[in-house]
């Protein structure tokens, strides 16, 4: 599991940390039942406080992408997230809505950038 | 400004109301400073802003001229054994006897630690790649460091007190010494105050952070709640401007023509609202980073 912190964006690290693994699991890079590096071993490796990396994982965990097994480690979940459909919908609203105003800044047609989409989808599926 | 701090009870360093005069000059005005048990504590502020002078009244090298300074709950003047038996320490200019070898170096310093771990001192030793052999005043300004870091954490202190542990380093080294730092607060839950003034590396290891400018303590809290109380508005005006618009609570304001950024502190709200009475209209609104904070701060006069 590679991942890349960066302080020059505004974003916290910890959330920089729960995307990219997120990223991962999403695009099949992370399989379900892999295991992720303990805290201390990537707190180490990012050159980061461990407390941010504890912080990251607990959010992974609420968001049902991990599971930790108590005296073993933490691993990506077996089962889809248990977030409410709602829920799920929710928290991509925002993201939809900085794309399409990206897409109207740029004069990018809406099924211009559906057709987009899937073949990202598609790309993401082929990846290994 | 200064948010609410942990209570003194939990604190590892307790600081308040520090003041110290050096001449006519006031190097630390009525300073108040808790660090939490367990945290990576960074501090941060210009040369000379008083860093040094705070961590030399932790170690017990200065009298509080006013005000108390409680290292693990005791005042590091009446008990200086206890104290300094208790925390490692790495000095700004890594100060160590140039005509000794790394290894009589470290047979010596043991002499002064009853806690000192051997094995522990030759697992960094190795870590480090420092020749035993080698005399300190052949060593590299890196390995001085990474020798210095070493006679600090043998003995496995409670807290470490590092004064500029990276600066004048390169990448590598850098990297090495911040890792070695993490591992042991990671793994012994350490508690570390660490001063410098590369901002991306105190954003990266540390959780919590006070900034010092001109003596005075700016702001002290956790890293998070620093980072949040503090916005980056970009303003877009209807016309031009030929001067950057005044707008209260702004710490700092730059750019030109119709587009200004501002950087503000805990009242963003109301320069949001100031920046709307003036016409223009806040077109983004993030986290700043903790460089742009330190840098709108700094320029700000008291």
């Amino acid at each position: 599991m590679q991942l890349h912190v960066s302080t020059t964006d505004g974003l916290p690290i910890y959330l920089q940390i729960v995307n990219q693994v997120k990223h991962l699991v999403a695009s099949g890079r992370l399989a379900p039942g892999d295991e992720i590096p303990p805290i201390r071993v990537l707190a180490a490796q990012l050159v980061i406080n461990p407390n941010t990396v504890a912080r990251a994982y607990l959010e992974l965990e609420r968001g049902g992408v991990v599971v930790k097994r108590h005296g073993s480690g933490t691993y990506v979940a077996e089962s889809r997230s248990p977030l409410p459909p709602r829920e799920k919908i929710k928290i991509l609203t925002p993201r939809v809505d900085a794309l399409l105003t990206e897409a109207r800044h740029l004069d990018v047609p809406v099924p211009d950038v559906i057709k987009l989409v899937r073949e990202r989808d598609n790309a993401m599926k082929s990846e290994p | 400004m200064i948010l609410p701090s942990p209570s003194s009870a939990d604190a590892v360093i307790a600081v308040t109301g520090l003041s110290r005069q050096f001449g006519s000059k006031a190097a630390l005005d009525d300073v108040s400073l808790y660090v939490p048990r367990g945290c990576v504590f960074g501090l941060v502020g210009e040369n000379g802003a008083g860093k040094t002078t705070l961590i030399k009244h932790l170690l017990g090298l200065f009298r509080a001229q006013s005000g108390a300074v409680r290292v693990f709950g005791l005042d590091p003047i009446a008990h200086t054994v206890e104290v300094l038996g208790r925390l490692g320490y790495l000095s700004e200019n890594r100060d160590l006897p140039a005509w000794m070898r790394v290894d009589e170096l470290l047979r010596y310093t043991e002499g002064f630690y009853p806690r000192w771990d051997r094995g522990y001192a030759e697992q960094l030793r190795e870590q480090f790649a420092l020749n035993p052999s080698a005399r300190v005043r052949t060593l590299s300004q890196g390995q001085h460091a990474k020798l210095g870091l070493l006679l600090a954490l043998a003995y496995r202190p409670e807290l470490l007190l590092l004064d500029e542990p990276s600066s004048g380093l390169d990448p590598l080294v850098r990297r090495d010494i911040l890792e070695a730092i993490i591992r042991s607060v990671a793994e012994e839950g350490r508690t570390v105050l660490f001063s410098s003034h590369l901002l991306d590396e105190v954003e990266r290891v540390s959780d919590h952070l006070a900034m010092i400018h001109q003596g005075r303590v700016v702001f002290a809290g956790p890293l998070d709640q620093v980072k949040q109380s503090h916005r980056r508005l970009t303003l877009r005006f209807e016309t031009a401007l030929a001067a950057p618009p005044k707008l209260a609570g702004a710490l700092s304001i730059s750019g030109h023509g119709r587009e200004w950024k501002v950087i503000c502190g805990p009242a963003n709200l109301e320069t949001a609202a100031v920046a709307a009475s003036l016409g223009a209209a806040v077109v983004e609104d993030q986290t700043p980073t903790l460089d742009e904070i330190f840098v709108a701060r700094a320029g700000k006069e008291l």
